[in-house]
């Protein structure tokens, strides 16, 4: 018999798996950020053609500009599958995941800004992606918004999720803000976002903390979608029976 | 049809539409004046004089002078066909700052010079060691000495 996917759409079923999932996500959520900073911090060049020591700020910096965007179009996709075949549990999803990009969002903003403070000379500035990566953070801060503002979660969900998909726009903007076809036309202060001349290290090294950023999202977003699902449940008879058990 | 495949449709066309939107922001966006104006703008008379912009382009090789006696500093931003711009300051220039690299200057264009009151750096997605760097530069520049001089 083939695995039953379905199953897990159940919150009941998904509920003991997740709880599963998560030991294993830390897991591996340390290891390779540990190993991935590590490796960025202490095996890489220490002075490049450009810039010196505080280009390693992008080992954070990178990742968490990567999981604001993955994690906002994770977002727009459970919620897309929850419009379509109204099943309680991608909603949950898109729900806990909101909180966790917006915290990534918020490290790429913040690490980014003091990145830009020693290179550039400046905390900020209104360059179309510093100001993208900003209109993001304000995504996720009004589908957290509007998801608390309306008292019925079903409804709660439908408007978010909608909200969650024109919002959507904005991630390739974001992209191609520094990396259209033709660099003189769109100029920004940030650099395009090329692999081309990143030295091999700090490339893997890059890569492995993202990784990294990527389990600890899942890790927490499992950790957030459990306690959704008993706050949401918690007058279903599996849910009185679990804190029966429990007791 | 079933109430199922509607919702799929409205949501698909919902995507579609994003879709749209952002490929047209995108080419909004495209077009320098977006964020910043190049020197040869500056030259067309593109430019708003009086009032702030950003210009931007890379810092003409052996144009960087600084006072002695104040903080002001003078460069040429240029576009390396030709275009230049001679840009004024009385700001710390940020130690990203250098001739032959990229910068973003803003401030107010008076009479043909660039008063700026912010200087910052622009750095490229290099990311590779100084001593390779040094050692590639000395590959590609051609050399008068001879064989078997080494330094």
């Amino acid at each position: 018999m083939s695995f039953n996917w379905f199953k897990y759409s159940a919150p009941m079923n998904f509920y003991p798996l997740a709880g599963k999932l998560v030991p294993i996500f830390w897991l591996l959520a340390l290891t390779l950020t540990g190993f991935g900073l590590y490796w960025g911090f202490f095996q890489t060049p220490d002075v490049l053609s450009e810039q010196k020591q505080y280009y390693r700020i992008i080992f954070v910096h990178v990742a968490a500009s990567w999981m604001g965007m993955w994690l906002y179009a994770m977002m727009v996709f459970w919620g897309l599958v929850g419009l379509v075949f109204n099943t309680k549990l991608s909603f949950m999803m898109a729900k806990a995941t909101s909180v966790t990009g917006a915290f990534m969002a918020t490290i790429a903003l913040v690490s980014g800004a003091v990145w830009g403070k020693v290179s550039w000379g400046t905390w900020w500035d209104w360059d179309p992606r510093l100001t993208m990566s900003l209109i993001l953070l304000f995504l996720y801060i009004g589908y957290m918004a509007l998801q608390s503002a309306i008292d019925d979660p079903r409804r709660a969900d439908k408007a978010s999720a909608v909200l969650a998909l024109v919002g959507l726009a904005i991630v390739p903007v974001i992209y191609y803000s520094v990396n259209c076809p033709n660099p003189n036309e769109c100029a920004s202060l940030h650099q395009e976002s090329s692999f081309k001349g990143v030295e091999s290290n700090i490339l893997l090294s890059m890569l492995v903390t993202a990784l990294g950023f990527w389990m600890y999202s899942f890790a927490v977003i499992l950790m957030r979608v459990r306690n959704v699902i008993l706050a949401r449940e918690i007058n279903t008879k599996w849910v009185s029976e679990l804190s029966d058990t429990n007791q | 049809m079933k109430a199922r495949q509607k919702r799929l449709i409205f949501v698909l066309l919902g995507v579609v539409a994003v879709v749209g939107a952002s490929f047209l922001i995108t080419k909004a966006m495209q077009g320098n004046l977006a964020y910043l104006y190049a020197p040869e703008a500056v030259l067309a008379g593109e430019v708003p004089t009086g009032k702030v912009i950003r210009l931007g382009g890379l810092v003409k090789e052996g144009s960087l002078q600084r006072s002695d006696t104040k903080l002001e500093a003078r460069f040429v931003v240029t576009d390396n066909r030709g275009h230049e711009v001679t840009v004024v300051t009385n700001k710390i220039l940020p130690d990203l700052f250098k001739e032959g690299k990229s910068s973003v200057s803003r401030g107010i264009l008076k009479e043909g010079v660039f008063y700026a009151e912010e200087v910052l750096a622009k750095h490229d997605a290099n990311y590779m060691p100084k001593e390779v760097t040094d050692i590639l530069k000395k590959e590609h520049t051609p050399t008068t000495k001879t064989i078997g001089e080494t330094k």
